[in-house]
């Protein structure tokens, strides 16, 4: 190799170097900033009264954007380890997000049905027919009394996700 | 320094500047384009223009669009269709023009698939149209998100959610792609930015390349003929005219591409004034709302053969959740015609109609292509996603066993 093929080798390999550099800090600046902000991140908490809720007929609260359903068991309905229990009262709290592709089902008298590709979940938000891998997801909550706060981790939301494990 | 004359003309002054009659040589007077083709060689040009429509239409509805959710819909609904002068024509023009454009592209893809145009020498005009149909699908996704209607905001919201991975649960990438836990105004905002610039951009520097891709292997013609294209050019430039099999794009075979265009522009200006409807789902003419979803979700008609494969596998599979299933077929279904030259093991360019096992293959995707569409528009209820779950197998299936087709056809024509 000739003296002057090394010294350009050596002004190739330093170029090299310095683009690596400037390329790499680059590609994490873009990725960066396509993440969520910290206002968005930062969203806040929503509370719920258990007290209000009729039998049987679930309530639909918005949580970071996401619907949350929160249903008071009747008696008929089947006991589940998800349960939230009170007392003698068993409360179901979900993601109202299908577990498929995201879409929110609707209560037909004592089961959700998913419109885009007909998952059905039962009272207690478990998965019994079409696409929908896993139950409804539960958001993390704390109880105090009878109310609930939807982005706070209580004892009661630890048991319940201890129990499913 | 090169040497320049006084210049005897403008365009000799061009000449001497930028070598125009080099450049006229090779990109028009001589391009050669075999005689034996027919109006399906025409659908390239065609595109070319319904693409320029598209931006030129864009262009005019980016002027009073903004991208924000409390402003988007109303300055579509609003502002582009009550009050901007012919705001209702550009919007219409741009619909249509984005639902036409798969028409198009479905007819070429098909055309080239029918001729066998995709292989020996041939693999990156191919690549480079797939990866245009990869784009413009990109495009119709992100654009159909701008009018913020119901419609938008559910197909933003499930499409995005594929980036999940299914049972992965990879939900960072999803609130990555999302810029917030659900489909909010960063999205909004940035799908705005990938559909007026970044999209098309990529767009032009691919079509770009699919032209030169065209240039060394030239098209295909009708019957799959060999054609030395240096030895009938000569014929031609010679003024053996009828002898020749090639002619040249311009001026001659651009007049056939003209004439052909002309009847396309009145079929899709046709659409635009009096048939604009079926590119206006009233479904999105509610506004976008977060906490209901419609009653029945269905994407644009060009989507609906791989949204059709995506939910028709409704059975699990030993450890494989149906849902995954369902993700994994639709990738292969999104990215299977890209290596089409790779399955296709026939060593020999012929039209289907000169392979008799590759000829029923063809009709049978096409068929099967139809079924899938017409099925993911529909409900699925027990009969239909039956239905479903039969063609996106039979569409898989059709890919596993063209090399095998392809491979029986060449041996018993010896070719193999």
């Amino acid at each position: 190799m000739s003296k002057e093929n090394s010294r350009r080798d050596f002004l190739g390999y330093s170029f090299a170097a310095v683009a690596a550099v400037g390329v790499g800090a680059s590609l994490i600046s873009m990725k960066k900033a396509w993440e969520p902000v910290p206002s968005v991140l930062a969203a806040g908490f929503t509370k719920v009264d258990l007290s209000t809720l009729k039998v049987g007929v679930p309530k639909t609260v918005k949580w970071r954007g996401k619907p949350v359903f929160v249903l008071k068991k009747t008696q008929n309905m089947a006991k589940s380890p998800r349960d939230l229990v009170i007392n003698n009262d068993r409360y179901t709290i979900a993601i109202g997000l299908c577990t498929h592709l995201g879409c929110i089902p609707a209560w037909k008298t004592d089961v959700w049905k998913c419109a885009c590709h007909g998952g059905i979940f039962d009272a207690s938000g478990k998965q019994t027919f079409g696409p929908p891998p896993k139950p409804l997801d539960i958001p993390m909550f704390s109880l105090n009394s009878n109310i609930i706060t939807l982005g706070e981790t209580g004892q009661e939301y630890n048991k319940i996700s201890k129990a499913l494990v | 320094m090169a040497k320049f004359e006084k210049a005897t003309s403008i365009s000799n002054w061009l000449d001497q500047r930028l070598n125009t009659t080099g450049l006229k040589k090779v990109l028009m007077t001589e391009y050669w384009v075999p005689k034996d083709v027919n109006f399906l060689w025409a659908m390239g040009v065609i595109l070319a223009m319904t693409f320029t429509m598209l931006v030129v239409s864009g262009i005019f509805l980016l002027m009073y669009y903004k991208p924000d959710v409390n402003l988007a819909f109303d300055s579509v609904n609003y502002t582009i269709m009550q009050e901007v002068a012919f705001g209702w024509f550009f919007r219409h023009m741009h619909a249509v023009g984005a639902s036409v454009i798969f028409l198009i592209i479905y007819i070429h893809m098909l055309t080239g698939i029918y001729y066998g145009s995709y292989k020996s020498g041939r693999e990156m005009i191919w690549i480079s149209g797939m990866l245009l149909f990869v784009t413009f699908s990109a495009a119709g996704f992100s654009g159909y998100m701008l009018p913020w209607g119901q419609m938008s905001y559910w197909a933003a919201s499930v499409i995005t959610n594929l980036f999940a991975g299914g049972s992965l649960e990879a939900w960072g990438v999803v609130e990555w792609i999302r810029g917030g836990f659900t489909v909010n105004d960063y999205t909004l905002t940035r799908f705005f930015m990938l559909h007026v610039f970044l999209l098309p951009l990529a767009i032009m520097g691919l079509i770009g390349l699919h032209f030169y891709s065209l240039r060394i292997p030239h098209v295909n013609n009708q019957e799959g003929e060999d054609i030395d294209f240096d030895i009938e050019a000569q014929k031609y430039l010679d003024g053996n005219k009828k002898e020749s099999k090639v002619v040249p794009f311009s001026p001659v075979f651009i007049s056939k591409d003209f004439a052909v265009l002309g009847i396309f522009f009145v079929f899709f200006f046709y659409l635009v004034f009096f048939h604009y409807n079926f590119a206006m789902d009233p479904v999105n003419f509610d506004k976008a709302n977060d906490m209901v979803t419609p009653a029945h979700i269905y994407p644009e008609w060009y989507f609906l053969w791989s949204y059709e494969v995506l939910r028709g596998m409704i059975y699990d599979l030993g450890s494989l959740k149906a849902g995954d299933i369902g993700l994994i077929a639709f990738a292969i279904a999104n990215g299977i015609f890209l290596i089409l030259p790779f399955l296709d093991k026939d060593p020999k360019i012929l039209p289907a109609h000169k392979r008799p096992l590759f000829r029923i293959w063809f009709w049978l995707l096409v068929i099967d292509l139809i079924v899938l569409t017409i099925f993911g528009k529909l409900p699925p209820t027990d009969g239909n996603a039956l239905v479903g779950f039969i063609s996106s197998v039979t569409f898989l299936l059709l890919f596993i066993i063209l090399p095998i087709v392809t491979i029986i056809d060449a041996r018993r024509r010896g070719n193999l």
